[in-house]
């Protein structure tokens, strides 16, 4: 072995492995690990690539359905559609990157996930994006969004896959950590799904894509941290983006597979050619060998260290069918693309890296991918929480002007319209986007298919805070409504768990809490988890974000035709509201942002009911009963019969009249679960209540339809608010920062 | 009739293009790879949108180079093949000197993405003879450099020539000088046009407005194909 350079304690621990660790090491090898095996087990070990502190809670999650093709574990997961075609779909965060150079830092973000999506096989279709800011009162945070949103729409655009919808929420936890988590969905034939197995010893082992730099050199131990002071220094560790480049190697990708020159293939994402090496091999049960000097480098003098640990973009590894090897690099040149065959599968096991001649590292894989430490970390319930949790309503002050009070809430930066973001992605190219951003779920056509395919990314931090469990929970079941609005059945999820730092008992309990509180609802509402990943350490100078754990969720219409927005249509449509309004007035952000108090607990979720509820929507939907959904959610149900009247065109407002026995605040923005708003013409109303009463959803006729004003009576109140009064409150961030 | 659809690396509106011709107007189309010459079969090309070249050195820059751009040189002589170049692609066809004038960004820097009108500002050329003069349609737009300029001398001539095809109505997206969403060479064979008609062909996606864009071809053809028997 080469590269003698003393391991000293200090090394060891800025490659982020303890004392355990390193004796673990020299256990495994029987002797001492040179530098460039030192950084491929630090890559390789960290948080970000192992799980290891999340991993025995992660088996919490339900992962199976008749449905479910891929559960987690590959690239991605994938559902059936029919019988022909399936969706192949995951959600990551880019955090720690966009913190540091937000333009950058979301661009590889998106870059990323569209590999996972086509290294399956499949073509990205479409994307979302769940951001999370620090509130818009300083220009760090505007500098940030603006990075952010510019950096997913120059990434995205460029590539061709339209970004459809998402979710935008500020807090001040995210001033210093801001969270960017991007999904992708793609379409592939069912017997298409590549694998990221590197199979066939001998099978030889071909490198493509952009050449290796030394950029983003342990990113991925920079994600397995919190920042300091420093984290402006960390920007080195920033990966830079080349879409264009993406999207050659995309085709090319595409175009090998269609041709059968792809027996495995993996991305180079998180610790590159270290990590797609040993997890090829080790899912596989084989060996590789590689050998770096045939690496296409894009600067002199690399070391073996720096070729292995690089995080360059736009770059992958195939395993190809020995002597196809030449056509496979053919596919590539036609799209000018670097492609070098660069070692081959062995039968021992073991990764085996080569550099000038001499063997720099040699490890058997599986304690690189699979036996990797794993750690029950010791979890303990905050204290802050009996303190939030405690909020007696009564003492919450009436408000003397409700109508002043509701254009406030449609003009909080969490509940106004996020078009001035949307505007900026490409949400039509490849001509499938049905329903456009701005609706409660974006709604895709797969061309040459009846079918369609709704998604929508969910969380509302919050609640998460306040009671992760019911936090966790409230997530899936949003997310499924949404999915069920657009009169989809919700068939499966992706998620992306943002927490803060792990070795604290306490972030750990709330990760432990809202694992257990998705895994109840993905059960009950069965929508397995399918994969997604874990971002730990979202923590700069000791304070934490919220717990955020982001969740994707799938739905298929069986006919594309009877998808459903949330407008009102017509005028003299009835109105209906399904569920029972409680006046849940806890972790509102009516409470938030009009009383400036994060208190109580979030509002119950009965998944049992959600899924009758989806059931009825789905049914409603495909017999063609109504025209159009709309949970309630942040803001209430005042927000959300405001935000049924404000389409862009042809906005048509409603005459509601709301009579309970609950206080008028409460009842107009409490943010009770499982509330529905519907239209559907008065010829159709009794078949769409017995189908509703069949079904045991509780639902009551609140109004009809209007134009020019949406005027909302109580038992002892009346808001008129004009269509342009609405639409200037909801246009309050578009007028800032379009 | 024969569409074709260039694939120049990083277009990424081809396949779009391709499926409002072949799969919704039901006429024949290929692709074309951008390093073809041999185009004369083809009775209308399609210049796609999307980011050639990843929109490096300038939109359309490097494009405008390639072998089939030099070939597309030979084509437009003949006033009965057509050439439309979409959003990219008017890029690329003002960067090869097709059409007179310039790119800069949109006034407000940013890219924009979404449904405007434009107004049917000349009928009479063979991508607009199934419109009315002043007919408005709603196309979507999605650019970063869709702020078209001329000098005034240029402007003069391509609104006196009828050159102006397609204006903005309403508001205008990007700055464009004249409100100009898209013109045509004097002899009307070349049109550039930032609105985008291929993702407007079908009910489901919201609009059918840019069918009338490819009938119009279509017609015109037809009645060029009438005349020659």
């Amino acid at each position: 072995m080469q590269e003698k350079i003393k391991i000293t304690p200090e090394l060891i621990k800025e490659h982020g492995l303890t004392q355990e660790e390193y004796q673990l090491i020299l256990k495994i090898l029987g002797r001492e690990p040179t530098l460039t095996e030192l950084g491929i087990f630090s890559v390789m070990w960290s948080e970000h690539c192992s799980y290891k502190s999340s991993k025995i809670h992660l088996k919490k999650f339900p992962t199976e359905a008749p449905w479910v093709i891929q559960g987690p574990g590959e690239n991605a997961g994938v559902i059936e559609i029919d019988e022909n075609l399936a969706a192949v779909f995951k959600m990551e965060s880019h955090n720690h990157p966009s913190y540091i150079e937000p333009f950058q830092g979301a661009a590889t973000g998106v870059g990323g996930i569209l590999r996972d999506i086509f290294t399956m096989g499949a073509r990205p279709v479409a994307s979302l994006d769940s951001l999370r800011f620090g509130p818009l009162d300083s220009p760090l945070n505007e500098y940030i969004m603006n990075g952010v949103v510019s950096g997913i729409a120059w990434y995205g655009n460029c590539v061709g896959v339209p970004t459809v919808g998402g979710e935008t929420f500020f807090a001040e936890c995210y001033r210093h950590n801001p969270l960017v988590n991007v999904f992708n969905l793609g379409i592939t034939r069912k017997d298409k799904i590549f694998k990221a197995k590197a199979s066939g010893v001998g099978n030889p082992v071909v490198y493509v894509g952009s050449k290796t730099g030394r950029d983003g050199i342990h990113g991925a131990t920079m994600a397995s941290d919190e920042f300091k002071e420093d984290a402006e220094q960390k920007k080195p560790n920033v990966q830079v983006g080349d879409p264009f480049t993406e999207k050659l190697l995309m085709e090319a990708c595409l175009e090998a597979m269609d041709k059968g020159l792809v027996v495995g293939i993996q991305d180079m994402g998180a610790a590159g050619l270290t990590c797609s090496s040993s997890e090829m091999a080790a899912k596989a049960g084989t060996g590789i060998e590689i050998d770096l000097d045939r690496v296409p480098q894009r600067e002199e003098n690399m070391s073996a260290y720096e070729i292995m640990l690089s995080e360059s973009q736009e770059r992958m590894l195939i395993v190809t069918e020995k002597g196809k090897e030449e056509e496979l690099i053919k596919v590539f040149k036609k799209w000018g693309i670097d492609a070098v065959a660069i070692g081959r599968v062995t039968d021992d096991g073991m990764l085996i890296v080569k550099h000038k001649g001499k063997v720099v590292a040699k490890i058997p894989v599986k304690y690189l991918a699979e036996k990797t430490p794993v750690y029950n970390r010791p979890y303990r319930k905050p204290d802050y929480l009996d303190e939030v949790n405690e909020l007696d309503p009564e003492n919450i002050p009436t408000r003397p002007n409700l109508k002043e009070t509701l254009l406030k809430l449609l003009s909080s930066p969490n509940i106004a319209s996020k078009r001035f973001i949307y505007r900026q992605y490409d949400h039509m190219v490849q001509i499938n986007t049905v329903v456009l951003p701005g609706s409660d779920a974006a709604v895709i056509r797969i061309k040459g298919s009846k079918k369609g395919v709704v998604i929508s990314c969910d969380c509302n931090p919050r609640y998460c805070y306040l009671d992760p469990e019911e936090g966790g929970k409230q997530a899936v079941a949003e997310a499924a409504r949404n999915v069920a609005c657009a009169g989809a059945m919700p068939r499966a999820i992706t998620d992306c768990l943002n927490f803060g730092n792990p070795e604290k008992p306490e972030v750990m309990w709330q990760f432990v809490k809202a694992v257990e509180g998705i895994a109840e609802a993905c059960r009950i509402l069965e929508t397995p988890v399918t994969g997604g990943n874990v971002s730990f350490y979202n923590e700069t100078l000791g304070k934490g974000v919220w717990p955020t754990p982001t969740v994707g969720m799938v739905g298929i219409l069986d006919d594309v035709t009877c998808c459903l927005d949330q407008f009102f249509k017509d005028e003299g449509d009835i109105i209906l509201l399904l569920g029972k309004p409680q006046g849940h007035i806890g972790g509102s952000e009516y409470l938030h942002y009009i009383h400036g108090e994060v208190k109580g607990s979030p509002p119950p979720v009965d998944l049992k009911y959600e899924k009758r509820l989806f059931k009825a929507l789905y049914q409603l939907a495909h017999k063609k009963l109504i025209k159009s959904a709309h949970d309630v959610s942040l803001g209430g149900l005042a927000v959300a019969i405001a935000k049924c009247c404000a389409k862009d065109s042809n906005p048509m407002g409603a005459v509601v009249e709301l009579s309970c026995n609950i206080r008028s605040d409460f009842l107009l923005f409490g943010e009770d679960q499982g509330l529905v708003i519907i239209t559907t013409d008065e010829d159709r109303l009794s078949e769409t209540q017995k189908l509703l009463k069949e079904l045991d959803i509780p639902n009551k006729v609140i109004g009809q339809t209007q134009k020019g004003e949406l005027t909302i009576k109580g038992t002892n109140f009346t808001i008129t608010l004009s269509i342009e009064e609405i639409g200037e409150a909801l246009n309050k961030l578009n007028f800032a920062y379009m | 009739m024969l569409f074709g659809v260039v694939v120049f690396p990083g277009s990424n509106c081809d396949r779009d293009c391709y499926w409002a011709v072949r799969h919704v107007l039901g006429e024949d189309c290929e692709y074309i790879w951008y390093q073809e010459r041999s185009i004369e079969d083809f009775d209308c090309i399609i210049l796609p949108g999307g980011f050639s070249y990843g929109d490096y050195l300038r939109a359309g820059a490097i494009a405008k180079v390639s072998p089939v751009m030099e070939a597309l040189r030979e084509f437009v002589k003949d006033r009965n093949k057509l050439v439309i170049g979409i959003c990219n692609g008017f890029q690329i066809l003002l960067e090869a000197g097709f059409l007179p004038g310039a790119m800069l960004r949109n006034k407000n820097l940013k890219f924009v993405c979404e449904y405007v009108d434009v107004v049917v500002e000349n009928p009479n050329t063979p991508f607009t003879c199934e419109c009315a003069k002043g007919e408005v349609l709603s196309i979507p737009i999605a650019h970063m450099e869709g702020n078209y300029f001329a000098d005034e001398g240029t402007l003069q001539a391509l609104i006196e020539n009828g050159q102006v095809v397609f204006r903005y109505c309403g508001y205008n997206p990007n700055g464009s000088v004249y409100d100009i969403a898209g013109i045509c060479n004097v002899t009307k064979n070349v049109l550039g046009m930032m609105p985008h008609p291929e993702r407007c062909c079908e009910s489901i996606l919201g609009s059918e407005d840019g069918l009338k864009i490819f009938a119009s071809i279509v017609k015109y053809h037809g009645e060029q194909v009438a005349e020659a028997q």
